[in-house]
């Protein structure tokens, strides 16, 4: 790198070596240690799998228009929602804000020049690509058709397909998670710049640390169940069969204490964007900025103590269930309090509806439908009628999608000058956040009033009376689709033909908008000192109108 | 069936009720804080929208603030936790002298059989107005009975009995569905509730041939299979009589003492040595794999028969 004196102007970032250009060929990239070019390697790889997985969501959809299971068979169908499910958890929705966005931005929101460990990140990249090769070596050579939550004895004795594979696949790409998280925990506890002290973390990075530690802690426990069920399936080692001496219920407790702690690696991350956006977009340091990094972790503590609430009328004792039910309810709080925290922030702010905001209010409002709907599920009396109909698959995607995939999309569009070094065409960005808002609502909010109907999950064929509202949420998920594919168009459009981006377009404050877009391959070039509090959007200082955009 | 866009279920038993108010409640207080974020959101984004001259005002934050948006929700989540759990409780304790139901659930049918020996598959005929308690188990993998239109919903277990219960309101028929995947044939694992005014019912228990009731079935087994070899009030140190058994309190070899309930029944059939009667030896050997589990709940039945009624009256 030649060492230049520090430029004044930022407007002089065209010919300037940054990570893209600092070596060329697929070696420089397959190879590369840089945390940025790996969460570039990560960002392919998901969206990849975000469109195998969404055109799985599309073929049920489709299925689902009449009653009768006439488009594909039973069969198919099944395996259908596990490979949606089993792509979109594991492969999609886990890695997709820590693996892209804080893979780039965690060293550089906290001024360093890489993670803690860059060879382990990328081994992590190649871990996650070996387990996905796996699970779709799995999906081609015939699929599994056990549901993603592999419940046993089905999955262990009696399933047909390929679940040993599947999982295979799951448990690899589950160290690449412990291995990101692991990395996260020690460059944020190593690596901060000097004077940046935990009372100073932009909200990003408290998010990141919180999903970390469930990430670490959580993980290992879902590589334990999977071996489990691989020992009974292959070894017939009575663990979870009765028939061999085994408990079925007990798998459960061991998945959920998993994959409930999993919904908060989903959706903390995505808070901690709207975090930024929320500040960024309203010019104001976030309102109780205390409670919203505190709220990450006590969702982190609180989230290890509710799997049960998965099980209410699974066989689970009636005294464990009330307290799993009093727990979920405690687990409501924190998320309340980032929900008022951000509206709060608006009051008497400088609020600007460009894109990256309109997604992270469109966050709140779904977020908050999917978390109320949540004390529904956590209630033992009303969860013995809605437990396992679609009134859940419609609050889980209202968490998931709505919550952490608009998170993820807000992320990306805000930062995407900076990563890409282009802007984005606003008004189209606009536009489809716009039809995304609605699709999603139009695909999800009929499955509540088909849960409380009673129409079960997981049907390939249903009672006529459910198919109206089948119908609506069909409709619903076509313009969600579209929804979809605009952004990876534009987006990709824009690499090639958008206008430059500065430094900072969106005049925020934050490490990574000091460093040029895109920045260069060791992110500073000398390393930052921070004298000040994040988010120090002081009164009377210059206000843009709109951010530059095309 | 209701054609057309239904957005309400029937509800078809007292507890369906119960659980109605509750989901009221709960939707009330959803739709208002609901309501209330996205009124602030809007009115917040217009009336503070940005423009030249308006700058942001900075508020750190605001402690009372944060209690009062702390407290309040954990107040209504706990009023929420307090009457689910109570609801779910009493949905846990059948009251006594119900009617009682077995189903047994596999891949991918329902197998009923009434108190009486009436056998169906993939319907139920239960009679209005009286509480009727299902005892279920599964074959194979875990299924889960659940009738919408009484809001019930339970997990049906392979090797271990579920119980609950309901009395229906309203004569109908109603839908039941499996509501646990258990493979290809989940969405046809799935039949009708029929709620027939008492006195229909009587007449559909007596026009509906019954080949054996499972207590006379039971005492058929018990002997087939010589259990009253060492089971009976002259059998002495080989093993306990088995007279009025159910419900007891049995003290065990090592301490502590266990319901003698069916769930304790079963286990005693398939796997004796687990919990063995205090002042025995562990002598019987497992009918596991001799008997299954439609055997197994005519060898309890039997066994219930022999409870406070030595006579085996069958009561209606």
């Amino acid at each position: 790198m030649t060492s230049q004196s520090p430029s004044p102007a930022p407007a002089v970032h065209a010919r300037r070596e940054n990570y893209l250009t600092a070596g060329y060929g697929v070696k420089s990239w397959l190879l590369t240690t840089d945390h940025k070019r790996i969460a570039l390697l990560y960002l392919i790889s998901i969206t990849l799998f975000f469109m195998i997985g969404g055109f799985f969501a599309v073929l049920m959809r489709l299925e689902l228009i009449t009653p009768a299971g006439d488009l594909v068979k039973a069969e198919t169908y099944n395996k259908l929602f596990t490979m949606h499910g089993v792509i979109m958890v594991f492969f999609f929705l886990i890695p997709s804000i820590p693996a892209t966005l804080g893979n780039f931005l965690v060293p550089m929101m906290i001024g360093a020049k890489d993670l803690a460990f860059p060879r382990l990140n990328l081994l992590s990249w190649y871990l996650f690509v070996l387990g996905g090769v796996i699970t779709l070596w799995a999906v081609i050579s015939g699929g599994v058709d056990t549901g993603w939550t592999f419940y046993t004895p089905y999955s262990s004795v009696y399933a047909n397909t390929h679940v040993i594979a599947t999982a295979l696949g799951i448990f690899i790409a589950g160290f690449s998670s412990i291995l990101t998280g692991l990395n996260f925990i020690v460059t944020i506890h190593k690596m901060r710049a000097p004077g940046l002290r935990w009372s100073r973390l932009p909200l990003f990075i408290w998010a990141m640390y919180a999903t970390s530690l469930v990430i670490t802690l959580g993980t290992p426990v879902l590589a334990i169940t999977i071996v489990l069920v691989a020992l009974e399936r292959l070894f017939q080692i009575g663990i979870f069969d009765p028939a061999l001496g085994g408990d079925p219920v007990l798998f459960q407790h061991l998945f959920w204490f998993y994959s409930h702690p999993a919904v908060y690696i989903m959706v903390l991350p995505s808070m901690g964007v709207v975090s930024e956006i929320v500040a960024a977009f309203t010019r104001k340091r976030p309102f109780g900025y205390g409670f919203i990094a505190g709220s990450s972790l006590a969702i982190a503590v609180l989230g290890f103590l509710v799997w049960g609430h998965h099980m209410f009328v699974s066989g689970q004792s009636v005294y464990a269930g009330l307290v799993f039910s009093l727990l979920s309810y405690l687990v409501a709080i924190p998320s309340a309090v980032k929900v008022f925290n951000w509206t709060a922030t608006l009051y008497k702010g400088s609020v600007s509806l460009q894109t990256p905001m309109l997604y992270a209010l469109g966050f709140i409002g779904l977020f908050t439908i999917g978390g109320l709907t949540g004390l529904f599920l956590a209630c033992m009396g009303l969860d013995v009628h809605v437990h396992d109909t679609y009134f859940v698959v419609a609050h889980f995607h209202y968490i998931m999608v709505g919550g952490a995939v608009m998170g993820y999309l807000g992320g990306i569009h805000y930062w995407w000058p900076k990563i890409s070094g282009r802007l984005y065409p606003e008004f189209l960005a606009k536009l489809s956040a716009l039809i995304l808002f609605i699709g999603f609502n139009l695909t999800f909010f009929p499955q509540f009033v088909l849960g409380y109907l009673g129409m079960p999950r997981r049907y390939h064929a249903y009672a006529d009376e459910f198919a109206v509202l089948n119908v609506m949420s069909t409709a619903g998920a076509s313009i969600l689709g579209a929804g979809y594919l605009l952004p990876l168009a534009y987006l990709l459009w824009s690499l090639k033909y958008s206008k430059a981006a500065e430094p900072n377009p969106w005049q925020a404050t934050g490490l990574e908008w000091k460093t040029p877009s895109p920045p260069p391959k060791d992110n500073f070039e000398q390393t930052p000192v921070v004298t000040h509090e994040s988010y120090d959007y002081l009164e009377g200082a210059d206000v843009a109108t709109e951010a530059q955009v095309v | 069936m209701k054609e057309g866009l239904p957005l309400f279920p029937d509800a078809a038993s007292t507890w369906a009720r119960d659980v109605d108010h509750l989901y009221f409640y709960l939707l009330g207080v959803s739709g208002f804080f609901a309501l209330l974020i996205c009124v602030l959101i809007v009115v917040f984004a217009i009336r503070y929208r940005r423009s030249k001259g308006h700058q942001a005002v900075q508020i750190p934050g605001n402690l009372p603030l944060e209690l009062f948006w702390m407290g309040v929700p954990l107040v209504l989540a706990l009023s929420m936790f307090a009457w689910g759990a109570k609801l779910f409780v009493e949905v846990s304790n059948p009251p006594a002298g119900a009617t009682e139901i077995h189903v047994v659930g596999k891949q991918w049918m329902w197998k009923i059989q009434h108190r009486g020996g009436q056998r169906e598959i993939d319907e139920l005929h239960v009679p209005l107005g009286e509480p009727v308690r299902l005892v279920m188990i599964s074959q194979d993998v875990i299924h889960s009975f659940f009738v919408p239109a009484f809001r019930l919903k339970r997990d049906v277990l392979p090797g271990r009995y579920s119980t609950t219960w309901f009395q229906a309101t309203r004569p109908g028929t109603y839908h039941l569905f499996c509501a646990e995947y258990c493979g290809t044939k989940h969405s046809h694992m799935v039949g009708r509730v029929h709620v027939l005014e008492p006195a229909e019912y009587e007449r559909w228990l007596a026009s509906t041939p019954v080949l054996e009731g499972p207590v006379d079935a039971g005492h058929r087994l018990f002997e087939a299979l010589r259990c009253d070899t060492c089971h009976s009030p002259t059998s002495g140190p080989r093993g306990p009589d088995l007279a009025g058994l159910y419900g007891r309190q049995v003290a065990l070899a090592g301490g502590g003492t266990v319901l003698a309930d069916e769930g304790y029944l079963r286990q005693s059939i398939l796997d004796p040595h687990a919990l063995v009667t205090e002042g025995f030896e562990p002598l019987m050997p497992s009918y596991a794999g001799q008997v299954d589990e439609d055997q197994v709940l005519q060898l309890i039945a039997y066994l219930k028969s022999l409870g406070a009624a030595p006579a085996g009256g069958s009561r209606r």
